[in-house]
This record gives C-alpha cells, sequence and structure tokens, in this order.
C-alpha cells in the first residue's frame, strides 16, 4: 500500500468516524429521552399535573411546582427584558466608541461565564438578606434575570447590529432624533432577533436548579404560590427531590415531570427558531 | 426634545450598568463572607487539609477533597467533550455535505438546550447502570457517570465554538492545500486545524470553566462525600454540589457553616474567572489573524 492509498484510507475512516460521532451523539440523546417516556408516560395524567405534593407517591403532582415555574418565568421576564434590551441598545448604539463601553464588553463576556451557583449566592445575600425579599418568587426571579443577563444583551446587540445603516442613514436624513431612529427604525427592524435571543435566554432560566435552591427555593411547599413574596418551588426543584429519594415509584413521579419540563424547554426553542426563520426570510436586506 | 433625549440614554445607560453592579456584587460578597469565615478558620488549613467536614460534629475546613472532586468530574467530562467535540467540529465543516449538516446541526443543540437536572437523572438512572454492568465495584454514586454525562452535554458547546473557529480560517488555505493534493483529512488536521488551535484552545478552556461550574448533574449523580481522590469509582464532592447540600438544608445565616458555602464559592469563581479571561485574551490577542 503506497502513501496515497494510506492516505484516502484516512480520509475514508474519518468520514465514517465523523459521521457515526455526530450521529451517535444525536443518538444517545434519543435514547435519554425514550427512555424517561417509557418511563414517566403512564405517571402523566390531568391528576398529575393539578394535585399538591405528597408523601405518597401516586398521589404526588406538580401543580405547585409548575404554579411557580410560571411564576418566576412571568417575574424574571418583566425583569430581564427590559433590563437586557436596554443595556443592549447602548452599548450598541450610544458607547460604541469609549473606553467604558470595551469594559462593559469584557465584563458582561465574563458574566456570562460566572457559574449559575454563583449567582444563586449573590441573590441569597443580595436579595434574600440584605433587601429582605425572603426565600420569595421575587428573589428568585431576580436572581435568574440577572443570570441570562448576559445572554439577552448579547443577542440584541447582534440584532442591532443585523440592521443596515442605510435605514439608520434614511431616518436621520429626514430629521428624526437619534432615538426617534432607535425607536421606530432600528426596533422594529430588529425586534425579531431581539424576541428569538429573549426567549432562548427564558427558557434557559425555566431549566436552572442551582441558584434557586441557593437563594432557597423549597423542595416541598404545601401550597401554590398566590403573589411574588410567597415561598415557592420550581419544576427542576421537584425533580432533583424526586430523584433523590430511593423509593422508584418517585423517580417515576421526576421521569413524568421531566416530561413536562422538556416539553416546555422545547416549545419555548420551537418558538425561538421560527421566530428567527420568519425573521430572516422577512429581513432580506 | 434634547433633554428626553438625554433621560433617554442616561435610562439606557443605567440598564448597562446593572451588569458591572452585579459583578462587583458577586465579588464584593464573596469576598466579604469568606473574608469573615477565614477570619474562624485559618486560610493554611483551608488549602492543605485533606478532610472538609463543616457539617460534622469533628469540624475539619479543607477544601482539597472539593477541589479533586471538582477537578475529576471535569477532567472526565473535558476527555469526552473535547475529542468528540473536535471530531464533530471537523467532520460538519469539512466534510458533511450541506444537506446533512443542516439537519444535524439543530439535533445537535437540543444537547445544549436540555436542563441540567435532566442530565443528572440520565446519569443517576442510566449511565451508572449501564456502567457498573460493565465495571464491577463502581458505587452507585461516582465520579465517572456524571462526567461522562456533563462531557456529552458540552458537546455542542466544544463543538460549535470549534466550528466558528474552523470557519473562520480562510477558504484560500483550504484550497491551497487541496490544490497540493492533499485529501480533506490532511487538510482538516495539518492545515485547518492547525490554522483554528487558537479558537479551539479557546473552546477547550471555556469547557473546562463549564464543567467546573456544573452543578445538578454531580448533585444528583456524584454523591456528597468529600473525599481527596482521584478514583473516578466512589461517592465525591464537587465545590458546586456542597453549596446545593447547604443550601437545601437550614443552615442559620452567619454561622460558620454558612459562611463555608462563599468560601467554597469564591474557589470557584476565582477559577472560572481565571479561566475566562485566559480564554477571552487568546481570543482577542490571536483570533484576528485572518482578518
Amino acid at each position: 500500500m503506497n502513501s496515497t492509498d494510506t492516505s484516502r484510507t484516512k480520509d475514508k475512516a474519518f468520514r465514517i468516524l465523523g459521521i457515526s460521532t455526530t450521529v451517535g451523539c444525536v443518538l444517545i440523546l434519543a435514547v435519554f429521552i425514550g427512555f424517561i417516556i417509557y418511563q414517566g408516560m403512564e405517571r402523566l395524567s390531568w391528576e398529575f399535573l393539578v394535585s399538591l405534593p405528597s408523601r405518597f407517591a401516586e398521589q404526588s403532582g406538580i401543580y405547585t411546582a409548575w404554579i411557580g415555574t410560571l411564576w418566576v418565568l412571568v417575574l424574571t421576564t418583566l425583569i430581564s427584558f427590559p433590563l437586557g434590551v436596554g443595556a443592549g441598545i447602548y452599548l450598541e448604539e450610544y458607547g460604541k466608541k469609549n473606553k467604558l463601553a470595551k469594559f462593559l464588553e469584557i465584563n458582561i463576556a465574563n458574566l456570562a461565564g460566572v457559574p449559575s451557583v454563583i449567582y444563586g449566592l449573590l441573590g441569597l445575600e443580595a436579595f434574600v438578606r440584605i433587601m429582605k425579599m425572603g426565600n420569595s418568587i421575587l428573589a428568585g426571579s431576580l436572581t435568574l434575570a440577572l443570570l441570562i443577563l448576559p445572554i439577552i444583551i448579547v443577542s440584541t446587540r447582534e440584532a442591532i447590529s443585523a440592521v443596515p445603516s442605510s435605514i439608520r442613514d434614511a431616518s436621520n436624513a429626514l430629521g428624526a432624533s437619534k432615538w426617534q431612529t432607535i425607536w421606530h427604525q432600528i426596533l422594529p427592524a430588529s425586534f425579531g432577533g431581539i424576541l428569538t435571543g429573549v426567549i432562548l435566554a427564558l427558557s434557559r432560566a425555566v431549566g436552572e436548579t442551582a441558584p434557586l435552591i441557593v437563594v432557597g427555593a423549597l423542595a416541598y411547599v404545601p401550597f401554590a404560590p398566590q403573589g411574588p413574596m410567597d415561598e415557592f418551588t420550581v419544576l427542576p426543584i421537584q425533580i432533583f427531590n424526586w430523584v433523590s429519594r430511593p423509593q422508584h415509584e418517585f423517580v417515576i413521579n421526576a421521569a413524568a415531570a421531566i416530561i413536562v419540563l422538556l416539553f416546555i424547554t422545547f416549545l419555548m426553542n420551537g418558538i425561538a427558531v421560527y421566530l428567527r426563520n420568519r425573521w430572516q426570510n422577512k429581513m432580506n436586506w | 426634545m434634547r433633554i428626553k433625549e438625554k433621560i433617554i440614554e442616561k435610562i439606557l445607560a443605567a440598564c448597562a450598568l446593572v451588569t458591572v453592579l452585579t459583578t462587583l456584587g458577586i465579588i464584593l460578597i464573596l469576598a466579604i463572607e469568606a473574608f469573615s469565615f477565614f477570619g474562624k478558620v485559618s486560610i493554611v488549613e483551608f488549602f492543605t487539609s485533606t478532610q472538609w467536614t463543616p457539617l460534622f460534629t469533628q469540624k475539619s475546613y479543607g477544601i482539597l477533597p472539593l477541589l479533586s472532586g471538582t477537578a475529576l468530574t471535569a477532567l472526565i467530562a473535558i476527555t469526552v467533550a473535547l475529542p468528540v467535540g473536535i471530531i464533530i467540529a471537523v467532520y460538519l465543516n469539512e466534510y458533511a455535505p450541506r444537506r446533512v449538516r443542516k439537519i444535524l446541526k439543530p439535533l445537535l443543540e437540543i444537547l445544549a438546550v436540555v436542563p441540567t437536572v435532566v442530565y443528572g437523572f440520565f446519569a443517576l438512572m442510566i449511565v451508572t447502570p449501564i456502567l457498573q454492568s460493565f465495571i464491577p465495584g463502581l458505587s452507585g454514586f461516582n465520579a465517572l457517570s456524571p462526567g461522562i454525562v456533563m462531557g456529552i452535554m458540552i458537546i455542542p458547546f466544544v463543538s460549535s465554538l470549534s466550528e466558528d473557529a474552523l470557519s473562520s480560517v480562510p477558504d484560500s488555505l483550504r484550497q491551497a492545500s487541496f490544490g497540493m493534493g492533499s485529501t480533506k483529512f490532511q487538510t482538516a488536521f495539518k492545515v485547518m486545524v492547525p490554522a483554528a488551535s487558537s479558537g479551539i484552545i479557546v473552546s477547550a478552556i471555556l469547557a473546562i470553566s463549564r464543567a467546573i461550574g456544573e452543578t445538578m448533574i454531580v448533585a444528583i449523580a456524584a454523591g456528597s462525600q468529600p473525599r481527596f481522590t482521584f478514583d473516578p469509582m466512589v461517592p465525591i464532592q464537587t465545590i458546586t454540589s456542597y453549596i446545593v447540600q447547604v443550601s437545601m438544608g437550614d443552615v442559620p445565616h452567619g454561622s460558620i457553616a454558612y459562611q463555608t458555602i462563599f468560601a467554597a464559592g469564591i474557589t470557584l469563581f476565582i477559577f472560572t474567572f481565571i479561566l475566562n479571561n485566559i480564554s477571552y485574551w487568546i481570543k482577542t490577542r490571536y483570533q484576528q489573524k485572518y482578518e
């Protein structure tokens, strides 16, 4: 076998290795999810969704957990959306060249790499103790809002910078002020991209567990929360709690709750991808 | 009109400043609580003792067991994620036909979307039993299984960053290599990967940083026994899962046990901070080469 043959063989071998590795990863995920559905499907019922937690696995449900997740999702959105988009607009439109902007950029890159459990420690001390919010939904939502802020800022900036400068110039030429240009031209043109980023960030918040455990979200909450100052639990924490128990019945509950959690995350990601594609097709500059 | 414009600019700047306050808040809070922790526990004990038992009656505050647990799981994760991630990146960027790429890439991204608590379930309920069937003596809680699962989780992270690095290499290099009669394999590994090496190194560093900060997989599947060991078969504890363990319990504010999570937290923060900055530095220093 001469060296050309060896090279060709290597080439072929890597092609096979590449495709099988890539497909293998996807298959592993498929097997994992299949296993979850196989285990959890039998428990998934209307009762499971509307029942309060209980000592008995068969009577336990995820009502308090998904209500808590919903509360956290809504509050986190309300806090992080204006903050993140505002910061993104500032960095992209106002502070582009100065030193402060450079510093902010490095800072945001750094924040994006801080482990989520550290945000929990921040929330525990800043919101739960110093601002005396207790182990409330509000404290948890503020913590998650700070956690996903870097993601929202970065995607807002990307969406804004994708708007062609001709639009900006045209608006300026017509005598619009800077903010009028942003509000009436830039934001409508980039809104699809911004929304995609925000939804992706929120889908991450829905799956977060560790920071909420640290700020004191409880594993067991007897009643569904009524307001933002109430104690709460969320789906991932309920899952964590059930997985940690030795009885097999609770593991089945965990699997069923995971189906619900995955459904929510995949749905949000699906919406985001759909929006992105639609926006990309529409905004073909 | 002008005043309105000014006010709006100030409001937007305030939004951006929240990120600075977040960083300051993290550093201050960790530093203050850790400082008062080190008022009670000697820093020498913290870094040299091989026992971590703050929740027992016989208290000892050596971070080494948590560090070894963290390093061990991260090492296993990166051993899985780095080669697989790079193979996938090279395959998708150099070999895969466009159609195949368009299908496989989004499917891979799903791996990154699944919440970590779900991966914890996979590690404990699927991977550990499978491993136990051919590794006799593997404990029900161990470092191996969560390490592998964590590796699987960060594969798309490594592959997409490496792919970005590969696709930013100018096509002229690839064409030149083909022109010399190289195969795709030779082009990929002798031209493209070396040319994209800074980006690939960045992806590896960020992946390590990810792995040492990962919490739920280890909290669920690694057990909670701080142990100064590099044996992947036995239960261990990482910095992150220790923080979760303490937070699940009822530790009074201001107690030394409460402060341990901040001391552990600042150790973790420093490591990830250093890694993130190294990667940022490499990125700004070397990645502009071809532009």
